[in-house]
């Protein structure tokens, strides 16, 4: 492909000039626009457009699988789009839970319970966390950060078998606290938290500290009203995790379980609820996306400053 | 009271000055209120996160079956591991692809579409964020490759390939371990645009720029240029972070495995080393064993990011 050179070059040598020493003095004029060719702007057009389409196309067939009759989800050959929408799936869906063995509300309770206390508990208790890690230096303050951005490192899944013993210990298999307790603990929250808390001018928690403030104080009242999209994001975050959480190994009781171990069972239930099920995969899906769409801008915010520094 | 340093401090503080005898403990003293700050949040973290790796490591040493009191074992389970167990190098050979192809893959494309999109209007490029970025928070919502992929004739792939008269029989492709591995690439490549995509949306808001103006000034001539010697440089923060997201993300493939082809899959063609330490924990309980599995794991994960770190430091010098 030719590169058309789209920017007009503006003549440097006018206006350069020597200063005292010698050195040459550049200009900084704009430029028109920064140079772009046009065969490379339709190239990674073309290239994105293709992957987003790979990328929505299961999206789309979710949802359009949630509407379609029985009849049209096993037809030959398969239509990707809907032709003749329905909320049969959706009312049956409604049915099952009513027929379910353990009341679904019971369900939609574990379920709020668990994302619940889990999120706002992993906010609060890494915002506190993030506070002093960013703000002051103490002994051990950087050796406890090292080992949180090592942890990032490691996928929780390593500790899986461990947890199981440890939990034990506790007495808490087949309690909630086992789902909701290391989820206040996430490395990934802290982290993000930490990051963003150390943009906060100093001054402004300095002069709360003559003022005669705690450093509870500084938290709660100067620091948490000042970070709230990094809250979003650690919500987010936190909540999708807990959200698709079907309580693992750690819990047996059924009426203990949350939500989404219920909407596997109903999906799991093979081609007599092919339908159902793709109702219930559009209701898990929906709920998280809609709150990403929400928060969107203010969760952009907080990862600019998630970068690492060495 | 004395001089002597002891362990803690050692291990918490570089050198006291001179002057200033028991000055850990004064410094302690005087941010008694920070500790009270991280004091819940880090209690939890080692009781959830550092300990069960120091146990994994030490159970890793011993022979557990979960009734009887763990015996010390020595080097037994890793030899056994690496000498004897056939299907553990069938596991790492299948982690290994998947880190080393979805690894880097959805890597650059986080940043590749992150860096296009950054380009277009406000509006647009928040569509196209959830695009890219909703199928990594949606849950189980890979379960609907299972329609595109399904053994069926209903199913999208078998649907077409028949309609075409490309094959004259549907093809059950999470049953055959020839296709197992590669839908499982894909699947996982779809799913992994996640922290790190958002990470470089807002990394690439950041940038200066005045940066590219004067980049511009200097004989920068077109994109990629200025992406190399300009962009790269200036987030290097961000492309650190999400590196780390993506290393980590990709060698802990295991449960889009156990949904999608099955547990344990066809001739463990979709086996990887996180079923492979569920298959001995969960399945046959031998615990010592399956921490062996999670120890090597860990290394993996931790030597890889950290060679990966060093790497990126790097980038447009």
């Amino acid at each position: 492909m030719v590169a058309v050179q789209v920017s007009k070059r503006i003549d440097r040598s006018q206006y350069a000039t020597v200063d005292e020493r010698g050195k040459k003095i550049k200009y900084a004029r704009r430029t028109k626009k920064l140079s772009r060719s046009v065969g490379g702007t339709v190239a990674l057009f073309i290239f994105i457009g293709i992957f987003a389409i790979f990328m929505v196309m299961p999206m789309v067939l979710t949802v359009s699988n949630a509407f379609k009759p029985l009849d049209e989800l096993f037809y030959f050959p398969p239509r990707f789009f809907v032709r003749n929408p329905t909320p049969t799936n959706f009312s049956d869906l409604f049915i099952l839970m009513q027929q379910s063995w353990v009341p679904f509300s019971r369900y939609i309770l574990n379920s709020l319970i668990i994302t619940g206390f889990g999120t706002v508990g992993h906010l609060l208790f890494a915002s506190a966390a993030a506070y002093p890690l960013a703000k002051n230096r103490f002994p051990g303050s950087k050796f406890l950060m090292s080992i949180v951005v090592l942890s990032l490192m490691f996928s929780p899944v390593v500790t899986a078998i461990p947890n199981f013993f440890i939990m034990t210990q506790l007495n808490l298999i087949d309690n909630q606290l086992a789902i909701i307790l290391p989820a206040f603990s996430a490395s990934l929250g802290l982290y993000l938290m930490k990051q963003f808390m150390e943009q906060i001018p100093d001054s402004l928690i300095e002069s709360a500290r003559i003022d005669g403030c705690w450093e509870v104080g500084i938290w709660w009242k100067i620091v948490m009203p000042n970070v709230k999209p990094a809250w979003l994001t650690l919500i987010i975050l936190m909540f999708q995790a807990l959200w698709a959480n079907t309580g693992g190994t750690f819990i047996h009781s059924e009426e203990l379980k949350p939500m989404t171990f219920a909407m596997n069972q109903i999906a799991a239930g093979g081609i007599a609820r092919a339908g159902t099920g793709a109702a219930v995969m559009f209701i898990t899906m929906i709920v998280p996306v809609t709150f990403f769409v929400i928060s969107q801008s203010r969760i952009v915010e907080t990862m600019a400053t998630s970068g690492m520094k060495e | 009271m004395n001089n002597e340093r002891n362990a803690f401090q050692k291990i918490f503080l570089p050198k006291p000055a001179n002057h200033q005898r028991n000055s850990t403990w004064s410094l302690m003293r005087q941010n008694k209120q920070s500790y009270f700050l991280i004091a819940p949040y880090f209690v939890l973290f080692f009781t959830f996160t550092v300990l069960p790796v120091l146990m994994a490591v030490a159970l890793s040493f011993t022979s557990f079956n979960m009734l009887q009191p763990p015996q010390f074992a020595g080097w037994s389970n890793y030899i056994r591991l690496f000498l004897e167990n056939e299907v553990f190098m069938t596991a790492l050979q299948n982690t290994l692809i998947i880190a080393v192809v979805a690894g880097p893959v959805s890597y650059v494309l986080c940043f590749t579409f992150a860096w296009i999109i950054n380009e277009m209007p406000p509006k647009i490029r928040a569509f196209m964020t959830v695009i890219f970025y909703a199928p990594s928070i949606s849950g189980n919502v890979f379960f609907v490759w299972l329609w595109f992929f399904s053994g069926d004739r209903m199913g999208f792939v078998n649907g077409l390939l028949l309609n075409w008269g490309l094959i004259d029989a549907p093809i059950n492709y999470f049953r055959d371990p020839r296709y197992i591995l590669p839908i499982l690439l894909v699947v996982q490549i779809w799913l992994s645009l996640g922290v790190a995509f958002l990470a470089f949306i807002a990394g690439l808001q950041t940038v200066d720029r005045a940066m590219y103006e004067a980049g511009a000034m200097d004989g920068i001539r077109n994109r990629w240029q200025e992406l190399w010697y300009i962009t790269l440089p200036s987030m290097r923060p961000q492309l650190m972070f999400g590196a780390v997201m993506q290393i980590t993300a990709s060698f802990a493939v295991g449960d889009i495995s156990i949904q999608l082809a099955g547990f344990p899959s066809v001739a463990y063609a979709g086996e990887t080393i996180v079923t492979h330490m569920m298959d001995f924990g969960w399945i046959r309980f031998e615990m010592g064993f399956a921490s062996a599995i999670a120890v090597i794991l860990f290394l993996m994960m931790v030597g890889t990011n950290k060679a990966v770190q060093r790497l990126l430091r790097k980038v447009g010098t």
